[in-house]
């Protein structure tokens, strides 16, 4: 009886719980941290959250206190939402086009990447093919490949089938991931049991039945959390979009360049549409933060 | 392990009893097809894209490099290596270069040292922990061009809060928009703004896996947690780091948001002071030039020394960590998923790292993040 619980607690699910029961009970090691350990991460919060802080309070100022003083004022005040208004309705920012646009793109990115990704990582963790070994390692060798280096003919091919412009443009290049294939493939071969997928084709399911019905719920949690990732990535992404789209049809981070342009020297107008730009993913990263960092711990991959 | 082959003979005894023999036979081959074909079928929507998107743009840049290119006026002649000449005659190429690893230097390493020392606080046994972890993850959901604008900001010549700072205890303000190595030191912090936090979690999830039966035979030994931490933490997690640094490296070599929104111009300020290499290969292509030739030469070549410096990296990783103690597998088992039970830790940073594993890298068009990331685009 005693061994079996030992068992459990070393490699079961309660494996998290009882660990930490173990540091707690184990003295010297595992006691409370001290009150300088708090005060460190507190003021390394600080230091994460003071530059958004900042656009608030000069986006609260004017452009003549901002040239004047480095710190115009110490809060935010509702002269804030004067400024917001003037981003989200002047005509050259497109603000509302922008986020629908980045709306769009990160989510069709995302669902496309995580139906291909558990597609492929299905195929590779559970089905036996010929070519399978060296197909895997070439995926793995991709990751490292830097492919934003190939923009050039990337425009081109765009600029001859006419999508300069459009948001297909970005949306192309964003649909399959090689990490993605890897972390389905690793997720795969160890959470889903052979077993499970006899039995469905037993019970007579073809393939792709086996696919939707076995390994898709299954896959469900690490799914969530690359599609997470894939959701900050082109939100956040700025490179390519700035290549092949404009400010007639941009998307949030390209409202942030033409904000710049636009409005250069007034940084009151320019903060607060950069605080405006950052916000979604923010109020997105308060309910999923905790899963964005389970999925870093389990070994997500930068990028 | 059962294998899949063999399942087509397992769905054979069960036809229903009233179909004509023909059908059986029909549906049975249409059922061995299905084994055949399916695996093939699940794996090339991700190959033919990729090759599309990612693949081919990259060879084919080898194809424009040899010609003459322009944006507007589109293939030209076969000029063969001419482009590579006219780009390494251009000193503004050999000034990127530097400013891109001068940067990377600037950034790796300061980063490296902050990620470990948070992940260090955050090992501890912690009231709220998940709070303070997501606390450090706030800069990842931040997209790196708005931290630029405001570091910009911050980092202004005057009236910059940096320089206020600075003047508070006595020093001299910083031309950090006139000053090359000065706005090194800016563009570094503004990557290292958005990915240290992202790499205390990443070496977090190594630390948790350090048995802690290490930790309790150093404090019966009299360690120090300082002693502890760089005698037992730091050795363990030594796959990690090198891990982490990698994909700096690879992230670092092709920054571009960054730079690109450090002041109203984008080009890396007037003397060129902070052009990396991406931003002039834009430069090049889509900005005064509009040269795709040799845009893709500057793109070519650093390729090339990304997948150089990537492979070195690899070389030098396998050496150091085969020739490291080993860490018993039964304690990561048991530590492995540590963290959060949703986690399904089966990728965990250190088997990445392993000797065995291929090199991380970057997925490409996200920023890498570098910084280690990369940059997503970097």
């Amino acid at each position: 009886m005693n061994s079996v619980a030992v068992t459990a607690q070393t490699a079961g699910p309660g494996a998290a719980r009882a660990a930490a029961r173990r540091r707690a009970r184990s003295g010297g090691v595992a006691q409370r941290p001290r009150w300088i350990v708090y005060v460190l991460l507190g003021l390394t919060l600080l230091i994460s959250a003071f530059p958004l802080y900042f656009t608030l309070v000069l986006g609260s100022s004017t452009p003549e206190e901002i040239a004047q003083r480095a710190v115009p004022q110490w809060l935010p005040d509702l002269s804030l939402f004067d400024r917001f208004a003037t981003v989200v309705g002047a005509s050259e920012i497109n603000f509302w086009l922008a986020l629908l646009n980045s709306v769009v793109i990160s989510v069709i990115s995302a669902f496309s990447v995580v139906l291909f990704s558990t597609l492929a990582g299905f195929s590779f963790a559970k089905l036996r093919f010929r070519g399978r070994g060296p197909l895997l390692v070439f995926v793995i060798a991709t990751m490292a490949v830097p492919t934003q280096l190939g923009v050039i003919p990337l425009y081109i091919l765009m600029s001859d089938i006419g999508w300069i412009g459009q948001i297909q443009a970005v949306i192309l290049p964003a649909i399959v991931n090689a990490f993605g294939v890897f972390w389905m493939t690793q997720y795969l071969s160890e959470a889903l049991p052979y077993e499970l997928i006899e039995a469905a084709r037993v019970d007579g399911a073809s393939m792709i039945r086996t696919f939707w019905s076995v390994a898709l719920p299954t896959a469900r949690p690490a799914a969530a959390m690359l599609g997470l990732f894939i959701l900050v990535k082109e939100w956040t992404n700025f490179f390519w979009p700035s290549i092949v789209l404009n400010q007639s049809n941009p998307t949030l981070p390209l409202v942030i360049q033409s904000l710049q342009s636009n409005y250069f020297v007034d940084y009151s107008l320019v903060m607060g549409g950069v605080f405006l730009v950052t916000l979604p993913l923010l109020i997105i990263f308060v309910f999923v933060g905790r899963q964005l960092v389970a999925g870093i711990m389990a070994g997500a991959v930068k990028g | 392990m059962a294998t899949l082959s063999r399942t087509p003979s397992a769905t054979a005894p069960t036809p229903s009893p009233a179909g004509p023999p023909r059908r059986v036979g029909f549906s049975q081959r249409l059922s061995r097809w299905d084994v055949k074909v399916s695996p093939y079928l699940y794996i090339s929507p991700f190959f033919i894209l990729f090759a599309i998107t990612g693949l081919f743009p990259l060879a084919y840049t080898a194809f424009v490099s040899v010609h003459e290119w322009n944006l507007l006026g589109g293939q030209g002649d076969f000029v063969g290596l001419a482009n590579y000449a006219d780009v390494l005659a251009q000193p503004t190429f050999w000034r990127s270069l530097v400013n891109t690893f001068s940067i990377f230097v600037f950034s790796a390493f300061p980063q490296l040292a902050l990620a470990l020392l948070i992940a260090a606080l955050l090992d501890q046994n912690l009231r709220s922990a998940t709070f303070w972890r997501m606390g450090v993850l706030v800069p990842y959901v931040v997209a790196p061009v708005a931290v630029s604008m405001i570091f910009g900001r911050l980092f202004a010549d005057q009236y910059g809060l940096i320089n206020e700072l600075l003047g508070l205890v006595g020093l001299d303000p910083i031309a950090w928009h006139g000053d090359r190595v000065a706005s090194h030191v800016a563009i570094a912090s503004i990557v290292n703004y958005r990915w240290t936090g992202y790499n205390a979690l990443i070496l977090l999830a190594a630390m948790q896996a350090v048995p802690r039966e290490l930790y309790e035979a150093a404090v019966i030994d009299g360690a120090s947690r300082v002693r502890q931490f760089f005698s037992v933490t730091v050795p363990q997690i030594r796959a990690t780091v090198i891990f982490v640094v990698i994909t700096a490296t690879i992230g670092n070599l092709q920054i571009f948001d960054e730079v690109r929104m450090f002041d109203a111009q984008g080009l890396g300020g007037p003397s060129r002071n902070w052009m990396t290499t991406v931003l002039y290969l834009y430069d090049v292509a889509w900005g005064n030039q509009k040269n795709f030739g040799r845009a893709a030469a500057v793109a070519w070549m650093l390729f090339l020394l990304i997948v150089v410096i990537g492979a070195l990296n690899y070389f030098l990783t396998r050496r150091i960590s085969t020739s490291a103690p080993d860490r018993p597998a039964r304690a990561r088992r048991r530590r492995g998923g540590g963290t959060d039970d949703t986690a399904g830790a089966t990728v965990s940073a250190v088997t990445r790292a392993r000797p065995g594993a291929p090199p991380p890298g970057t997925s490409g068009a996200g920023h890498p993040p570098t910084v280690p990331i990369p940059p997503e685009e970097r």
